[in-house]
C-alpha cells in the first residue's frame, strides 16, 4: 500500500507542472497590457506606465523565467511584499469584476460546495439503483426503460434541460425560482442576526435553527440539483449496468447461487459490492467535477457559484480571471484525483498489488 | 513414405453440418471483423432510428436554400424583421427582409405571404430560418472538429504505440494531464483567449474544441495498434525486412483504424453539443449568425417570462436534442458491437 501511495504522490508534481504549463501557455496569447492584470489592479494609462510595468514584473523576460515568476510571484524591492504567484493563491485582478480573483473564489466557492453537497446524493443513489436494476433484469422492461432514459439523458444538452425545467417549474408554476436565496433571506443575513458559521447557506440555516431559511435555500437549489442529477444519471446507469452484468457472470456468483443462497442475497451481498468498485472511480470524478463549479448549470439558474463567475468572465473576455479559475480548478482536481486513487487502492486490493 | 491420399467418398453429411457461408463483396472488401461491425449497426431498431434522424438533418442541410431561401449576400446571417427587443409569437406577420416564397410554402402553411413560422427571437431574428441554416453550421463545425481531433489522435496514438518505452510513457502522461483538465472550462478559456486575436467567428470555438478533444482517440488507437502489432502478419513483414514506417502505415494502421474511425464519426453529436454550449455561454459567433446555441442564448434574458416566450427555447432546443440523439443512438449500438465481450456473436 505504501509504495502505491508513494507512486501516486510522485505523479502529483508532474500533473501540477503539466496543468500549469498549459494554462501559462494560454496566457501567452495575451499582450503585456492584459497580462499586467496578474500584478496590478488598473489598466496602465500611458506608454510610460506600460514600460514600467513590463520592466518591473519582467514581462519581456524569457518565457521560462516568466513562468517561474507567474508560479511563485515577484518580490517588490521597495516593500518586500510578494506580488503575484499563483501557487500562493494570488491569481491577479479581475478588471471586469474589480476585485482580486481569489476574493471572487472565496466568496463563491461555499455556494458551489453547498450545491455539490446536495447534488451528490440523488445523483449517486438513483443512478446506481437504476443501473443495478437494469442489470439484474437484463433485457426486461426496466432495462429497456433505463436505456431509453440514459440515451435521452446523454442527448439533452444541460442548458436545454435547464431552460425547459425553468419554463415548467418557474415561469409557469412559480414553484422553484432561480438564484440562491429570496430577498428576505439576504436581508436577514445582512442584518447580522444570522451567524454564518460555515458560509454554506443550508448548513448555517440548520446551525441557526432556521428551518424557513433552509427550506428557502432548498427551493432555490432544487432545479440545479435536478438538472445535475439528470445529466449524470445517464452515465451512472450505463456504467453500473455493464459493471454489474460483468460481475454477475463471475464464478463466485455462480457458486453463491449453487450453494442455494437467495437471489436477493446473491445480488446484494456478493455481486453488488464488487460491481461498486469500478463505480467508485466514476463517482469520485463526478464529485470532483461538481466541486470545480458547474459552468453551464450555474449560468442557466443564475446560481452564484464559481462556474457562473468563470462563464461571466469568459463572455467579457476577461482572460486573466478565467485562467485564475482554471488554476484553482486544476489544483482541486489534482488533489481530489489523488484522494480518489488512494481510496480506490484501499477498496480494491487488486489495484495496489498490480 | 506414402503420400496421404485426399479423403474420398460422400461427405454431404459434413457439408450439411458446416454449411458454407456466402461471403459477399462488401464483406470481402471490409474484412470479417469490420463487416460484423457494419451489420451489427444496421440491425437494432434504435440505431435505425438514429440513422433516420441523421438522414433527415443531412437533407435539411443540403436543401437549406430551398427550405429557407437566403436573404442578402450571406445566407448564414439570419434576416432581421426590425430591431425590437421583444420576441414575437409564432405565426406573426413578417414585414421586412422577407425571403422569397419557396414552392412548398403555400402547400404546407396555406398562406400567401411569409410569416414567422416559429416566431422571432430577441432582436427579431427569425427562429425557423436560423434553425434551417444552423443545421449547416452544425455539420460544418462537427466535421471540422471531428476530422481534426481524429487526425491528431491517430498521429499521437500511433507514435506512442509504435515507439513504445519512454516515448510512449511521456505521451501518455501528456494525455493524462489534458484529461485532468475540465473540458468545458478549458474550451471556454481557449475560445475567450483566441476571440480577440481572431475575431468573433466560428474559428475560436472550433480551435478550442480541437485542442481539448483529441485525447480519447489517441488512447483508443494506441490500444488497437498495440494489439495488432502482435499479430503474425506484422511479424512476417518484419522478417521479410519491411521498413518500420511502412509496416506502421501499410500493415498495422489500416488494420487498427476502423473502430476509432467509426467512433470518431459518431462523435459529431457530442461536438455540436459542446459547440452549442460555448455559444450559449456567449463565446462564439457574431450576433445574428445562424447557430443553434446562439438562438438559445437569447433566451437567457427572458428567464422570468418564459411562459410567454417558450418558443424561443423549445424549437431550437428540440432540434439540437434530436440532432445529438441521432448520433447517440447509432453510437450506443456501436459500443455494443465493439464491446470485446460481444465478439464471436454475430
Amino acid at each position: 500500500m505504501a509504495t502505491y501511495i508513494i507512486r501516486r504522490l510522485l505523479l502529483v508534481p508532474i500533473l501540477l507542472f503539466g496543468v500549469t504549463l498549459i494554462i501559462f501557455g494560454m496566457l501567452q496569447f495575451l499582450g503585456p497590457v492584459e497580462r499586467s492584470a496578474l500584478y496590478v489592479r488598473d489598466f496602465p494609462k500611458n506608454d510610460k506606465q506600460i514600460q514600467g510595468i513590463i520592466r518591473k514584473y519582467g514581462l519581456d523576460r524569457p518565457v521560462y523565467e516568466q513562468y517561474w515568476r507567474w508560479l511563485v510571484g515577484v518580490k517588490d524591492p521597495g516593500s518586500g511584499n510578494r506580488e503575484g504567484g499563483v501557487l500562493y493563491g494570488d491569481f491577479g485582478y479581475s478588471r471586469t469584476a474589480s476585485q482580486p480573483v481569489i476574493d471572487i473564489i472565496k466568496n463563491r466557492f461555499p455556494n458551489t460546495l453547498d450545491l455539490a453537497l446536495w447534488a451528490v446524493f440523488p445523483m449517486l443513489a438513483v443512478g446506481i439503483w437504476l443501473g443495478v436494476q437494469a442489470a439484474v433484469h437484463q433485457n426486461g422492461w426496466i432495462d429497456q426503460a433505463a436505456r431509453v432514459f440514459s440515451i435521452i439523458g446523454t442527448s439533452f444538452p444541460t442548458f436545454v434541460f435547464g431552460l425547459l425545467v425553468l419554463i415548467i417549474f418557474y415561469a409557469n408554476w412559480q414553484w422553484f425560482p432561480p438564484g440562491k436565496m429570496s430577498d428576505w433571506v439576504s436581508q436577514l443575513i445582512f442584518s447580522g442576526q444570522f451567524t454564518q458559521y460555515t458560509k454554506l447557506l443550508t448548513i448555517d440555516a440548520l446551525l441557526n435553527g432556521r428551518l424557513d431559511v433552509f427550506l428557502d435555500a432548498m427551493r432555490h437549489m432544487f432545479l440545479p440539483i435536478l438538472t445535475l442529477s439528470y445529466i449524470n444519471w445517464a452515465t451512472f446507469v450505463r456504467v453500473t449496468r455493464s459493471s454489474m452484468l460483468e460481475t454477475l457472470r463471475m464464478d463466485y456468483v455462480t457458486t453463491a447461487r449453487a450453494k442455494g443462497l437467495k437471489e436477493k442475497d446473491v445480488i446484494n451481498k456478493h455481486a453488488r459490492p464488487n460491481a461498486m468498485i469500478s463505480i467508485t472511480t466514476l463517482a469520485g470524478f463526478s464529485v470532483v467535477g461538481l466541486l470545480g463549479g458547474v459552468v453551464i448549470t450555474e449560468t442557466v439558474f443564475n446560481y452564484p457559484g464559481i462556474g457562473q463567475a468563470a462563464a461571466n468572465a469568459a463572455s467579457n473576455l476577461d482572460v486573466v480571471t478565467v485562467l485564475g479559475f482554471a488554476v484553482f480548478n486544476g489544483l482541486i482536481l489534482i488533489v481530489a484525483n489523488l484522494i480518489v486513487d488512494v481510496l480506490y487502492g484501499f477498496i480494491d486490493p487488486r489495484v495496489r498489488l498490480s | 513414405m506414402t503420400a496421404a491420399s485426399a479423403p474420398t467418398g460422400d461427405n454431404t453429411l459434413l457439408r450439411e453440418a458446416l454449411p458454407e457461408r456466402k461471403i459477399g463483396r462488401v464483406e470481402r472488401f471490409l474484412g470479417p471483423e469490420n463487416y460484423r461491425i457494419v451489420t451489427g449497426l444496421l440491425k437494432t431498431p434504435a440505431s435505425i432510428i438514429g440513422f433516420v434522424l441523421i438522414g433527415f438533418f443531412i437533407l435539411v442541410a443540403v436543401f437549406a436554400p430551398v427550405i429557407a431561401p437566403p436573404v442578402g449576400n450571406d445566407p448564414y446571417k439570419i434576416p432581421r424583421d426590425g430591431f425590437s427587443g421583444e420576441p414575437k409569437p409564432m405565426g406573426s406577420e413578417w414585414k421586412r427582409n422577407k425571403p422569397e416564397i419557396p414552392f412548398w410554402y403555400k402547400a404546407v402553411t396555406g398562406k400567401e405571404e411569409w410569416v414567422h413560422i416559429l416566431g422571432t427571437a430577441q432582436g427579431q431574428y427569425d427562429i425557423f430560418y436560423g434553425m434551417v441554416w444552423g443545421t449547416r453550421t452544425a455539420f460544418r463545425t462537427g466535421f471540422i472538429v471531428v476530422i481534426s481531433t481524429f487526425l491528431i489522435g491517430i498521429i499521437v496514438g500511433s507514435i506512442s504505440a509504435y515507439y513504445g518505452g519512454i516515448v510512449d510513457n511521456i505521451i501518455m502522461r501528456i494525455v493524462d494531464i489534458f484529461m485532468t483538465l475540465p473540458f468545458i472550462l478549458m474550451a471556454l478559456i481557449m475560445a475567450a483567449v483566441l476571440t480577440p486575436v481572431i475575431g468573433k467567428s466560428l474559428i475560436p470555438s472550433i480551435i478550442a474544441l480541437i485542442s481539448f478533444g483529441w485525447m480519447g482517440y489517441a488512447r483508443i488507437i494506441r490500444g488497437d495498434i498495440l494489439s495488432v502489432k502482435e499479430r503474425d502478419f506484422v511479424l512476417a513483414a518484419r522478417v521479410v525486412g519491411v521498413r518500420p514506417s511502412r509496416i506502421l502505415f501499410r500493415h498495422v494502421l489500416p488494420n487498427a483504424i476502423f473502430p476509432t474511425l467509426v467512433l470518431a464519426s459518431l462523435a459529431i453529436g457530442d461536438v455540436v453539443l459542446s459547440f452549442a454550449a460555448l455559444s450559449f455561454l456567449g463565446i462564439g459567433t457574431q450576433v445574428g449568425y445562424a447557430d443553434w446555441g446562439q438562438i438559445l442564448s437569447f433566451s437567457r434574458n427572458w428567464i422570468t417570462s418564459l411562459q410567454n416566450y417558450w418558443y424561443i427555447v423549445v424549437w431550437p432546443g428540440l432540434i439540437l436534442v434530436l440532432f445529438v440523439m441521432g448520433w447517440n443512438l447509432v453510437g450506443d449500438a456501436m459500443r455494443d458491437v465493439l464491446d470485446p465481450r460481444m465478439r464471436g456473436k454475430s
